[in-house]
């Protein structure tokens, strides 16, 4: 067709279908994972890379499987380590379109140190977070994002441990793109996944991800058809933050500098109070509001979060490369073993 | 116009100089060194510093050291004995006197010799005015003093003033070794640039220095050490962490890719870090990494996705680099990883040198988990050794270690340059597009996989950790499968061997002894070999740069001496290494522990002990 044969890159239009490998999918019947797997199929065959240009680079975990269920260059790499490997792969070749896959434990807790870095680095990948709050693959230890009290084989009388809320960290690290979803929201992961790959620097998108055997129904109040309307809050940019089932829910900030859920049409509330949503805005700290929310004393936000337009590490290391090249006076390694002081002896 | 004093011809001359950390000693010494090597003698260095940048003033500790040994023929060694000590305070005099040859001459900066400086030291008395020093040429000098008088009209601050106090000392060696200035005020020149005040001062206190020392007459006679008869060429002087940096961009060079080069700064390697870093001219890609897993995590990247990737650390850092060099073996993904080895264990000695990481090298992973492991023995071989280790990480797809340590490191010599069309071509087995590929399907000759590359079309592929199945990759846990992989992963590296050199002897092919070294010890022990041949006794030396793979010929050199002798700077490594590999040889040691190179004269001592052993 016609349109099809306009894109240069991809002559044969892709399918999600041409990204599935052949391999036999190990993970648990009804694991969050399968939808997720689904999403991302679907966002790389509605972009524009081709397909050998994608790297996917996982660490270790249930979710870090996923490469091997990709039909892509794909590299299934050692606990934690995952960032700083997608790190490397950029920075040897930044046209690549880098995809790090990363769960709560192999991104916050061993690979802590590697996440924060890569986000402050800024280094243009995109790293999804499956966020199941739980060590699944070890068959169930509590994990950094895990509730304080829950009980799990490791904290047989409940954690005693204060979770991390990954936004924060990213926001921290001074993270330029941070995005949520569900792993149950086929269509809301992959537009997700696309507006993370089209930002340019590290963009961070956690997906809260349903573990049915050690952590089932964690995210039940955001995922369950009965009460999702009231606890998912889908930004968008310029959108006023409005939820519910009725969509007579938003937000407004108080006096106190913390949010309010108020409901239109009551006390006096019209639609024109509610706070409308700017992602694009550098000052981190309604990024930082709306991501901290939690339920049920408030909505879970979803969508883009943040998105603030930067120059990413790659970008700047071959724009360095190439100012320093047009400057120096050595072009090979001859010139550089003769520079300096040398003697000569007959 | 002064009488010039009598000129002896000297065969080679040892200088050390010292002082307080903060003294300017690694300078002066480094500018005495290169000014040597530009009038064309052989020079060897060794730089031997506290870890403290500032370490306490005027204590032993705080003493930083700069030896240089230079002759105008063959030199090996930094030289074991000093034949000029200059000692800026007490404390460099304590900690170094027992480094001066007998008769030896000794300068010192007379105003540092107070009470409290004394005190300092640990000295009861001023060694100055008793008799402890009658038996060397001792030569006091008001360097503080002198150079204070000397810039009384500068407008400089006393602080910088007193800092230029090293120049004075470097002044009156020159005079009495009889060198040029040139190449130190051009020196001056260039570092002090924006502040010519202080290129002023530095200048004139030289100038000083000199005219002091010929003015006092400080030697009965003064020195010249002709040029060396050394084989026709350009040469440089380059320590040993420039040459490394240098050897890995040479590999990437003539493998026509890129240079990665993801690291974690640790003393004594990160010079290789900086001198890369320095190198975007030349398209070299560094990452300062958050930690050293990372170092090595990104370059593992780097090699997935088509660079020559490196990573550089000294020994802690290795055993934190651990993990993923496991993942690069089993990934089979070209990777140099470069090991300065200093004194351990744990933070142990960071400045100092020793040898105590070759097993971890070799066999320190999890899992059965071979990697090349090779050695640089010299300043100037870290160049030829490292373009080594990257020949063959890219033409075998594995990762090898490259050891060197910190005494060659720091250390700097004089190097003949290479062309560039001279070294060999390197060419990794890159997989390309309309390849048939399979991840883990094997050339014969090497067993090496191919290297499909992200981005080329139609390779998509999958690599990881965990075992994969023979030939197609795909992740594999059949019993039968994980021995396959596992004796391929070891007949990988043996195989190294077919594209290895021979080890060769120096000296006899068959002897009475034989010494067996690895790595930086080769200036010591040829040294203290060839004294020996000289007074005909029956010695030789074998000396170990490629570790693991052994040079196929090892067991037929060792079958041709009646008594081997494996001296290291560690506990008996490469000995216990040797035993394991060739069970019906017996093997002595030499070894030492204590953050030092090994000195000549302790090395033909036991020699003989060991020739006149029945």
């Amino acid at each position: 067709m016609a349109d099809t044969l306009l894109n240069t890159s991809n002559i044969k239009k892709l399918s999600a279908k041409d990204f599935r490998s052949d391999q036999e999918n190990r993970w648990c019947p009804g694991c969050g994972d399968h939808g997720i797997l689904n999403s991302v199929q679907k966002a790389m065959a509605e972009m524009d890379y081709k397909k050998e240009d994608y790297a996917v680079i996982s660490g270790i975990g249930c979710s870090s499987r996923f490469p091997y269920y990709m039909n892509t260059y794909g590299f299934h790499t050692i606990h934690g380590r995952a960032a700083a490997i997608a790190s490397g792969v950029k920075c040897a070749n930044p046209n690549l379109e880098v995809i790090q896959v990363s769960g709560d434990g192999d991104a916050l807790a061993i690979g802590g140190n590697h996440f924060i870095h890569a986000v402050r680095r800024n280094i243009d990948m995109t790293i999804l977070l499956f966020n199941n709050e739980i060590y699944g693959l070890t068959k169930g230890q509590y994990s950094p994002t895990s509730k304080q009290g829950m009980v799990t084989k490791t904290s047989p009388f409940g954690t005693i441990e204060e979770p991390f809320k990954p936004a924060q960290l990213a926001l921290g690290a001074q993270s330029k793109f941070y995005a949520r979803s569900i792993d149950t929201s086929i269509k809301l992961t992959s537009e997700l996944v696309k507006a993370a790959s089209a930002h340019k620097g590290t963009s961070i998108v956690e997906i809260l991800q349903n573990c049915v055997i050690y952590n089932d129904g964690t995210h039940s109040m955001v995922t369950d058809k009965a009460t999702k309307g009231d606890y998912q809050l889908i930004l968008e940019h310029g959108k006023p933050m409005i939820f519910g089932i009725e969509k007579n829910k938003g937000l407004v900030l108080g006096a106190n500098g913390k949010l309010i859920v108020v409901t239109i049409g009551e006390n006096g509330i019209t639609e024109a109070d509610i706070l409308v949503h700017d992602a694009h805005t550098e000052n981190p700290h309604m990024h930082w509001l709306l991501s901290s929310m939690m339920a049920p004393e408030y909505p879970v936000a979803l969508g883009v979060i943040r998105d603030v337009d930067s120059t990413s590490y790659d970008e700047k290391m071959v724009q360095q490369i190439k100012a320093v090249r047009a400057e120096s006076s050595f072009k090979c390694m001859d010139d550089l073993l003769n520079s300096g002081d040398t003697w000569v002896v007959d | 116009m002064s009488q010039k004093t009598k000129i002896i011809e000297k065969e080679e001359v040892v200088i050390r100089f010292s002082g307080d950390s903060g003294d300017g000693m690694q300078l002066t010494g480094t500018q005495f060194s290169d000014t040597s090597a530009l009038f064309g003698n052989d020079v060897a260095t060794f730089p031997d510093y506290p870890a403290e940048i500032r370490a306490p003033q005027g204590t032993v500790g705080g003493v930083s050291g700069f030896q240089l040994h230079f002759g105008h023929q063959e030199i090996n060694t930094p030289g074991d004995f000093a034949d000029v000590l200059v000692a800026m305070n007490p404390a460099a005099l304590k900690a170094n006197l027992k480094w001066v040859k007998p008769s030896g001459t000794i300068i010192v900066n007379e105003d540092s010799f107070t009470d409290k400086n004394l005190e300092k030291a640990g000295y009861d008395s001023d060694p100055l005015l008793d008799d402890k020093l009658a038996d060397y040429n001792l030569i006091k000098a008001k360097v503080t003093s002198l150079t204070r008088e000397c810039l009384k009209d500068s407008t400089l601050d006393q602080k910088s003033i007193l800092r230029c106090k090293n120049m004075f000392t470097l002044g009156m060696v020159y005079w009495m070794f009889d060198r040029p200035f040139e190449h130190t005020e051009a020196f001056i020149d260039k570092k002090f640039k924006k502040y010519p005040e202080v290129v002023d001062a530095n200048k004139k206190v030289l100038r000083a220095g000199y005219n002091f020392a010929r003015t006092i007459e400080a030697l009965a006679y003064n020195f010249s050490v002709a040029p060396a008869k050394i084989r026709k060429g350009t040469y440089r002087n380059i320590t040993g962490n420039k040459a490394t940096a240098w050897g890995l961009m040479a590999a990437a060079e003539r493998a026509n890719l890129e240079l990665f080069c993801g690291s974690y700064p640790i003393t004594p390697a990160t010079e290789i870090l900086q001198e890369l870093a320095a190198r975007k001219d030349l398209g070299v890609k560094t990452f300062q990494a958050e930690d050293e897993i990372a170092g090595i995590c990104t370059a593992i990247g780097a090699s997935f996705a088509g660079d020559f990737a490196v990573t550089t650390t000294s020994g802690p850092g290795l055993a934190l680099k651990t993990e993923a060099a496991g993942l690069a073996v089993m990934t089979e993904l070209p990777l140099v990883i470069v090991n300065v080895q200093r004194g351990g264990p744990s933070t142990g000695l960071p400045t100092k040198t020793e040898q105590s990481d070759l097993l971890q090298a070799i066999h320190g992973r999890s899992g059965e988990c071979p990697m090349p492991v090779i050695a640089a023995s010299t300043p100037s071989d870290c160049f030829h050794y490292a373009f080594e280790a990257g020949r063959i990480a890219l033409e075998h797809m594995t990762p090898v270690i490259l050891l060197t340590d910190g005494f060659i490191a720091n250390g700097a010599e004089p190097w003949r340059i290479p062309k560039m069309s001279d070294l060999p071509e390197i060419v990794a087995p890159i997989a390309q597009e309309g390849d048939e590929y399979l991840p883990y399907a094997r050339e014969e000759k090497r067993l090496s996989r191919k290297w499909a590359i992200p981005g080329t079309k139609g390779l998509e592929h999958r690599i990881g950790g965990l075992e994969k199945m023979d030939r197609d990759g795909t992740v594999s846990y059949v019993p039968e499968n994980h021995q396959v992989m596992s004796d391929i992963r070891k007949k990988r590296v043996e195989l190294v061997a077919n594209n290895i050199p021979e080890l060769e002897v120096k000296g006899n092919e068959e002897a009475d002894v034989l010494v067996v070294g690895w790595g930086g010890t080769y200036g010591h022990l040829i040294t203290a070999v060839r004294e020996l041949q000289k007074e005909n006794k029956s010695i030789s030396l074998a000396h170990f740069n490629y570790i693991f793979p052994l040079p196929k010929n090892t067991a037929d050199v060792f079958s041709r001496y009646k008594k081997i002798i494996v001296c290291e700077l560690n506990d008996g490594q490469f000995a216990e290494y040797l035993r394991s590999s060739f069970q019906n040889i017996k093997f002595e040691q030499h070894n030492k522990l204590m953050g030092l190179p090994f000195t000549v004269l302790e090395l033909k001592e036991r020699f003989n002990q060991l020739l006149e052993e029945k």
